[in-house]
Formats: C-alpha cells, sequence, structure tokens
C-alpha cells in the first residue's frame, strides 16, 4: 500500500528554501481535522502560514476554530510528523490567536468534503450576521430541502449545531457560522 | 497544599480576574455533565464549558508569560487556594437547578459579550487577539441562555417559579461585575482593557430584552455583594477547588 511518505517527494535540509516549504506546506495540508476526518486543515482554514525560519527550520501557524477545541493539540502534532516524514526536518508549530478564525476560510473544496459527510456547510460569508440569530436558511445535507429547523445550538463538537430536516425527516449536524 | 505567590501587577491581577470567572464558571457548568435535563442541553452545557475553558487557558498561558516567573497556566489554576483567586462572586455559587444555571449563564455571558467585543480594541495585541474569538463565542452563550431564560420565564408555573427564585437569588451578585478599583482604573486609562461602566449599557439593553419576553421583573438594585474580585469569596469556592484541585493535592506535580 502506498504511504504518505511515497507520495511526497523527500526534501532534505540544505535544498532550495522555497522547495522545502512547498513540500512542507503540502505535507501540512494533508493533515485532517482528527474530529472531522473528511476535511483538511487547510481547507478548514486552520493552517494559516507555512515558512522558513532565519535558523533553516520550518515554521508553521495554525489557528483554533474555537479556544476550546480539544484537537488542536493533535493536529499540532499530526502536523509535526507529516512534515518530519516529507523529510522537511521536524518544524515549530505556533498556535496563532490572531486574526481570529472564521467559518469564512473554509474554501469551496471543504465545504464539498463537509457536505459528502453529512454535515451541511456554513453559508458562505455570512459569519457576522448569521452570528447574531438571523437565521439564515441551512439545506439538509440528505435531500437538500431548506425546510430545517434548529434542535440545539450546541452539537457533539464545539463547531457544530444539531438541526432536523422537515422534509426528508432525517437531524443533522450543521457547522455553525463563527 | 503547595500555594504560589503571584505578583499581581495590575494588568496580570485584572488577567487573572478574567481567568478565574471564566474557569470557576466553566467548572460550574461542567457539572452537569450527564445529568442535564435532556441530551441536547448535556451537550451544550458542556461545549459552553469548554468554550470558558479555552478562554481561561488563553488568559492564563498570558497571565504567566506577563509575570515573568517561568510558571505555566496549570500552575496558576492548581496552585492557588481560594483567597488567592479573582473571579466574581456569582460564577462559583453551586450550580443549583437547572433555571439556575441558565441565568447565571446569562447574566455572565451579557457582560461578557460586549466586554469582549470592546477588548477587540486593547492596546494590548494578545488580549485584542484573545476578545476577537471570545467576542464570536460569547454570542452562542447569550443567544442560548437567553433563549431558555424565555422558555423558563413564560413557561409552565414551575418553571416560572423556579426562574423567579433564581432571579432573587443572582440578583445581589450583578453589581460585582460592574466594579472598578485602582487595577481596572490602570487598565482603562492605558486602553487596555475597557471601562465597565460603558459594558453596563449593553448589558442592562440585553437583560431588558430578554427579561421583557420572559416576563420577568427586572428587580430594584439593592445592596450588592462584592469581594470575589480581591479573593473575599463565599464558603463555596473552597469546596469547588478542592475537587477541581484534588489530583494536583494528592500527587503533587504528578503528570501522564
Amino acid at each position: 500500500m502506498e504511504t504518505i511518505t511515497q507520495r511526497i517527494e523527500p526534501v532534505t535540509k540544505g535544498a532550495d528554501p522555497a522547495r522545502l516549504v512547498e513540500a512542507a506546506r503540502a505535507a501540512a495540508a494533508r493533515v485532517v481535522d482528527p474530529e472531522i476526518p473528511t476535511i483538511s486543515i487547510a481547507d478548514l482554514g486552520v493552517l494559516r502560514d507555512v515558512r522558513l525560519g532565519a535558523d533553516g527550520v520550518v515554521e508553521i501557524d495554525i489557528t483554533p476554530t474555537y479556544f476550546g477545541c480539544p484537537a488542536m493539540r493533535l493536529i499540532a502534532l499530526e502536523v509535526e510528523a507529516a512534515v518530519e516524514r516529507a523529510g522537511c526536518g521536524r518544524p515549530r508549530v505556533n498556535l496563532v490567536l490572531s486574526p481570529a478564525w472564521t467559518t469564512d476560510w473554509i474554501t469551496q473544496a471543504g465545504r464539498d468534503a463537509l457536505l459528502e459527510a453529512g454535515i451541511a456547510p456554513p453559508p458562505p460569508a455570512a459569519s457576522r450576521r448569521a452570528l447574531f440569530g438571523e437565521d439564515t436558511p441551512v439545506a439538509c445535507p440528505n435531500c437538500g430541502s431548506h425546510d430545517t429547523i434548529l434542535i440545539s445550538e450546541f452539537g457533539s463538537t464545539a463547531c457544530k449545531a444539531l438541526r432536523r430536516c422537515q422534509s426528508c425527516g432525517e437531524p443533522f449536524h450543521a457547522f455553525k457560522c463563527l | 497544599m503547595t500555594t504560589i505567590a503571584v505578583a499581581e501587577t495590575p494588568l496580570v491581577l485584572s488577567l487573572l480576574r478574567l481567568a478565574d470567572t471564566a474557569l470557576v464558571h466553566s467548572h460550574r457548568l461542567s457539572e452537569w455533565c450527564g445529568h442535564a435535563p435532556m441530551i441536547e442541553e448535556d451537550l451544550a452545557l458542556a461545549n459552553f464549558a469548554l468554550d470558558l475553558l479555552g478562554q481561561a487557558r488563553a488568559l492564563y498561558a498570558y497571565a504567566a508569560e506577563v509575570e515573568g516567573a517561568g510558571r505555566t497556566e496549570d500552575d496558576l489554576a492548581y496552585l492557588r487556594d481560594a483567597p488567592q483567586y479573582r473571579n466574581v462572586l456569582m460564577a462559583e455559587l453551586p450550580r443549583g437547578d437547572f433555571a439556575f444555571t441558565i441565568l447565571r449563564g446569562l447574566f455572565l455571558s451579557a457582560w461578557a459579550h460586549p466586554f469582549w467585543q470592546a477588548a477587540t480594541g486593547s492596546t494590548d495585541t494578545q488580549i485584542a487577539a484573545i476578545a476577537a474569538k471570545a467576542e464570536k463565542e460569547a454570542a452562542y452563550h447569550v443567544r442560548h441562555t437567553g433563549e431558555w431564560t424565555i422558555r423558563l420565564g413564560d413557561g409552565t408555573d414551575e418553571s416560572r417559579r423556579r426562574m423567579l427564585a433564581a432571579l432573587e437569588a443572582l440578583w445581589p451578585y450583578t453589581g460585582e461585575l460592574f466594579e472598578a478599583d485602582a487595577a481596572d482604573r490602570a487598565m482603562i486609562a492605558a486602553g487596555v482593557l475597557p471601562d465597565p461602566a460603558r459594558i453596563r449599557p449593553a448589558w442592562e439593553a440585553t437583560i431588558a430584552r430578554v427579561f421583557d419576553e420572559a416576563l420577568l421583573p427586572r428587580p430594584a438594585d439593592g445592596w450588592m455583594q462584592t469581594g470575589g474580585r480581591s479573593g473575599r469569596h463565599t464558603e463555596h469556592l473552597g469546596h469547588m477547588l478542592a475537587v477541581m484541585q484534588h489530583l494536583q493535592r494528592a500527587y503533587p506535580g504528578c503528570s501522564w
């Protein structure tokens, strides 16, 4: 079976810095959210920056979706391991808070991945208004109907709410706007 | 137990007040885990607790960095006893029934939301960064606790009776949210933290809007409880910390 190491062309330290950063970025971008494994941290907007530090060590910035997100530590460890496996050396992974993460950073590929996993993606560029309860219609990920109701503002993880589709009757998770 | 003496400069003290309030409130909310009236609320209260715990961690980490004595967020949470805690008294009161928990959540988040919103403009970039995240989380907390306050206040005779009892018990603790002492004034003057007097109109507006729909009367401002922010606590905090810090007290410095 193909392993990650084989898929990524190994780049050793001392190589062309641009290629090193690119390889590190590619490796880090493949790390998935441990709680929603269909979406990569790049598509989730959690991976903020990859660069080369003055000492030649790859430096990576990640940002939490929610403060209390218990997945952050695991994500940091997996980024470290992925970048090291790609032959880019052990990176420094920084947790940055500013600017604050918003659902608007989830890419289109990320939205598609969420939908595929049965999670209604947040409506694009709606974060601010949605935060204050102006109900933006959420489409059911199973049947596409917009006739859905909120069951609970809080779901199985901090970033999701629980809804039910009035049309097909299925309950589903919806990504909260932030 | 081993305790530490934190050098409380105005900034460190202010950070501890915010962090302690978030942590203590978070712990009270977490006591509902597995006991809430229904599964959705079990998840909601645990999520609410988790948000506050995350905020507390960021604030403790920054307080430790500012103090510069080589401490960690864990040292600040686990190695101080009740008289060294700086949370507002309201946060430490026993969890009470569901109405009490919801109303406390509303009072504290209706304060936290405009506070963090204003703090996004802090001259301290780390506080501004923490505020930008906390503000969004607080908006959800206001919404959730506000909806439940309405449902319970304008619900059955029993839910209303409990909401009124919670209101009577909690109201005397609301005054402490808007106090400002010398340390606060120093932070306000430096543009580091917002003036609580300027938070009050937003808090009053939220409470008025929710109470109006919940058919709850806004009590008159009588004598208010005070002391938590200077370490004078109710008898309840010590018991809570004994539970929260049990592992550290039984096995000092343990790790796994």
